[in-house]
This record gives C-alpha cells, structure tokens and sequence, in this order.
C-alpha cells in the first residue's frame, strides 16, 4: 500500500509545491490507514520532507535525469508506485507534473483527477473536488481505477507541519531509451523572478496603464510584495507584456493567496483564470468595471496616483515588519 | 505530413455555467458552442505547416452529431477532413482510447490536441493519447517547427520556457503561442461553402473503459461585497490585507 508523492525539486532543492502535495499526501495516508513515499529525483534533503509527514523518500539520482523529461520520470514514478504498491499517487499542478501524470495514469491504468482542490470527499467510492469549467464550477469526481493519480491544484491545500521519519532509501529505476525521446536543448528561465505558478502574491495589470512604459510601477510594487508580475489579455495581444504573463481562461492560471488586479477591467474570461486567488484586490478608476464584483477590497481611483502611494507604505509596512 | 488536430466541442469563453438534473450535467440551454481556444491555436498552426510545408490535415472529435457544426467551422478554416468517433465523450481516458484508434488507423505523423479544454480542465488526453500510441510528446506547447522527421518544439515551463528536439510520429498539447491570437482565422463564405462539401466521416467508438466519472457539479459560493477604501487613504488597504485578510 502507501501513499506516493512524487516531490518536485529545483536545483537539488525542494519547491514548495513539493511540501504541499506531501502535506496533502499524509492527509490522504491517514484516511486509508498507511504512510507516505516520496520519489525525489535529484532533490533536496530527505529530512525536510519529514516535516510534512512523509515517511519514506525514494531518492533517484542520476545524471540523465538532470534536465526535466516527462516520459523518463513517469516511467520512475510507475516503477516506484509498483514498488511500494501504491494505491494513490500525488502530483502538484506545476508544469511538470501536468506534462508527466497523463503519461503515468497510463503506465499504471491509473485514473487521473486533475487540479484538485480538497482531500477526498470519500476513499471508497474514491471521490475528490476538482475545479472546472476554468475555475467558474467545481465537480465532484469518482476515480474508480485500482490506482489513482490525483493531481492537487497549487495553494489549495497548503502546508501542513506533521513527523515522518522520511527515512531516505537509494532508488534507481531501471530506464531505457525510449524513455529519452524528447531532448532538451535549452532553457530559458528567469531566475530572478518568482514565477506566477509558483508566487504567493500575483500583481497584475490593464489596458487601464496605458502602455508598456507605464510597467515599472507594477514592475516596483510587485518588487516590493515579493510577487510575480502578470497581465490581462489585451495586454499580451498588444505586445505590450510577453504572453507568458497572460492571465485568464486562455493563458496561466492563477491560484495565489492575494492577486491585485491594476487597471484590469475584469472580463468574465479574465475573472476566470483568477478566480482561485484567495483574496483578491482590484484598483480601477471605473466604479462599473466587473472586477469590482469579483474582489474583496478595491480602490476606485487613478492607478498613477494610487499605486506609487500604495508602494510607499508598503515599504514602510515591510520595513517595520521586518 | 499528415496532421490530426483533436477538436474539442466546448461552451464559449462567455458562456454562463449552470447545471441542471440535480446538479449532475452541464446545462447546454443557451450555449454556444466553439472550437475549444487550445485546439484552435493548434489548428492554426497546422494550417500553417500545410500552406508552407505541404501537409494534410484532419480534425477529429468524440461526440454526438451535435458537435458537428463545430467539425464543420474547423473544415471552414481549411482542414481537409473532418472524422467524428459517434460516442459521448465521457472522460478523458474514454477519449484518448478513442483518438488513438483514430491515430493508429490514419498514420498521422503530428497530433495536436489542446493543452486542455476549457470546460473539464482534465489536461489529460494529448498525453494519454501519446502514452497509448507510443508517440513522443510535448506539453503546453508554444512553438512548433518540423524538419523531415525532426520537430523542434518550445514547451512552456514554471517562469519560463525550454526548447526540445524529437522525432514524429508526436504528440502536442499546444495553447497561444503556436501561433499569434491575431494568426486565428475566421472562415469567410468560400470557406463555409467549401466545407459543406468536404468529407465528415462518423466512426463508432472502440471498446474502453470509463476511469473517472464527474457525480457532481457545484458553483463557487457567492462572493461578498467588495470592500471599497478611499484612494486617499491606501494606509487602510494595507492594514486590511494585513490583519484581516492575512494576506501580506
């Protein structure tokens, strides 16, 4: 039996999306009455996932491994549920994951429930709450397969502080080359920036800037938060920001715990995308813009004045909170 | 080269969500329906590579005949044939089972599905049908170049992205990026008349089993009022998001 958790890493470290899914994985373990395994490839040390519960870690390391590949990881993440018996597998929702759990619902006739929001309504009938129809409704979904794989939604479930020995155990999956039919030949990641997958606060803004000169103070407050930067659609469409900033139904998702929308009308394609941020502030100069119906706190005002204003106290707040 | 792009059916962007039999079933009364926004970029890109490269390209769909206007719109844009796996489309194991019967019949060299659909979110059958059929694979998708047999691919990752070189037969889970959102074609009257006459094949469906089932559908609670603070005085939104909000 157990519970699986396949824990991500970047650059021999632990995500926090890692401690997440252990968290929600111990959960998961305790309603089925067994202990958590965690797969760690090239990650950090064991011991920190203890904290979340986990009892064992498998630790694959190897050298081919060292650049993300979705088949390869799969095929070690099936031959480690096999191993330990697994019953349920949790994958987070970053890129990754979602690249690699079709490809292990697969391997192991597994039935998969993505971007899920809560532990199991039930363990039998094996039934969880997923997000859908892009965040604007929730379905309930029955996995009736012997194995499930259950991939949890960023920032649902948070973490949760419980004692695993996370006894560390070497793991060297046997891979062949068909497992490295994708080669990576380069990556281009910011790594100066928090990722919107991965940021705890999001800022975003609007055609209400104006243009892409006007970004710094985005760019500034988001700087100030720790955030990620984002930006609505007609923003990315007019070139003004890269599409990897979009935000809505049709560009990334966003699940942080504060989004702050700036000269962001709210189109219902936009709210959608969002909608899973817990608190939610919007800054516009139009009382009627549809955001206003969607957030928690607002200012109608002129974002040029309001937000070089907001950065200041800010930096005042984080410097006595410091 | 020949291209299949999976079609979803799926409610427009706008749609307003309600269900209906105690909450068990999307309630299609005033919906429009449209090429699912994912598969429409893929669409568009492989419009691109039969204009450039020389290719054919099919559009499949797992549905009833009342997806088939939106088999009809693909055509319009200028797909060659259209096919439709006659059978409710009932998860997204069900499907790929199906796509993959598709795949495996015609010999397609590229597949290119959607990273996910914009109803279900399941962002599983462009992985499931590679997993099925043995086809390499890449994920959200955002560029696509195919050289011979060699596809270079850009894969959009957390903060960033990566490029990858592989070989076809592949499979894409593609979304903006494949091409621009000004790339998207709308059909003009020729196109509409000529896809009246291209062939829409209905297949029936292969034995395969259903994984997942959705029993019940709920919409989010509904929100309070939004608290409005003075521009004024920003101080206040600060201690709100701070004391009460716990936010920062």
């Amino acid at each position: 039996m157990s519970v699986l958790v396949y824990t991500e890493s970047e650059g021999g470290k632990f995500k926090k999306a890692a401690f997440e899914v252990a968290s929600y994985a111990k959960e998961v373990a305790n309603m089925l009455g067994t202990t958590v395994t965690a797969v760690s490839v090239n990650g950090g040390d064991a011991s920190e996932l203890g904290t979340y519960g986990v009892d064992k870690v498998l630790e694959v390391k190897n050298d081919k491994l060292a650049t993300f590949n979705a088949k390869a990881y799969a095929d070690a993440l099936k031959q480690a549920a096999e191993k330990e018996g697994a019953k349920v597998v949790v994958v987070s929702s970053s890129a990754d994951s979602k690249f690699l759990a079709p490809l292990l619902a697969v391997n192991l006739d597994a039935g998969y429930a993505s971007n899920v929001v809560a532990l199991p309504e039930s363990a039998a009938p094996f039934k969880v709450k997923r997000t859908a129809f892009t965040n604007k409704a929730f379905n309930i979904t029955e996995i009736s397969t012997d194995v499930k794989v259950v991939g949890l939604s960023n920032n649902a479930f948070g973490l949760k502080e419980n004692s695993g020995a996370a006894t560390a155990e070497a793991f060297e999956p046997a891979l062949s080359d068909a497992d490295f039919g994708v080669n990576v030949t380069a990556v281009d990641k910011a790594t100066d920036k928090v990722s919107i997958a991965d940021a705890e606060i999001v800022v975003s803004g609007g055609r209400g800037l104006k243009g892409p000169e006007n970004w710094n103070m985005i760019e500034d407050l988001a700087d100030v938060l720790g955030a990620a930067t984002a930006c609505s659609k007609p923003v990315s469409d007019m070139g003004w920001r890269p599409h990897s900033e979009h935000v809505g139904q049709t560009g990334k998702p966003v699940a942080s715990n504060l989004y702050i929308a700036i000269g962001v009308s709210g189109a219902i394609q936009h709210l959608a995308g969002i909608n899973a941020s817990k608190v939610k502030v919007v800054i516009n100069n139009d009382p009627e813009a549809p955001f206003f119906k969607a957030a928690d706190y607002g200012i109608v005002g002129d974002a040029f004045e309001v937000v070089p204003k907001l950065i200041e106290k800010l930096k005042e707040f984080k410097s006595n909170n410091a | 080269m020949k291209i299949l792009v999976c079609i979803s059916h799926v409610p427009d962007t706008t749609s307003k969500i309600n269900f209906t039999d105690g909450d068990t079933k999307f309630d299609t009364n005033g919906v429009q329906f449209v090429i699912n926004p994912n598969d429409e970029f893929g669409l568009t890109r492989a419009m691109w590579f039969k204009e450039k490269q020389g290719a054919t390209v099919d559009v499949v769909n797992v549905g009833g005949p009342e997806t088939e206007p939106t088999l009809r719109k693909a055509l319009a844009i200028g797909a060659d044939n259209a096919i439709r796996v006659n059978t409710e489309a009932t998860d997204g194991f069900y499907v790929a089972k199906q796509l993959a019967k598709v795949v495996q019949d015609g010999g397609y060299d590229l597949i290119i599905g959607g990273r996910e659909s914009i109803d279900y979110n399941g962002g599983m059958v462009p992985g499931m049908v590679a997993a099925i059929t043995g086809a390499n694979f890449i994920n959200t998708c955002i560029g696509l170049e195919i050289e011979g047999d060699t596809a270079t691919a850009t894969r959009e990752i957390d903060g960033g992205k990566e490029t990858a070189t592989t070989k076809l037969p592949l499979v894409v889970g593609g979304q903006k990026g494949l091409v621009e959102e000004s790339d998207l074609r709308i059909p003009n009257m020729r196109g509409i008349m000529m896809a009246r006459k291209k062939p829409l094949t209905v297949v029936e469906p292969v034995e395969a089993g259903q994984e997942t089932k959705a029993v019940q559908f709920e919409k989010p609670a509904p929100k309070g009022d939004v608290k409005l603070v003075s521009p004024d005085n920003v101080q206040e939104l600060i201690d709100l998001l701070h004391n009460e909000a716990k936010a920062i």
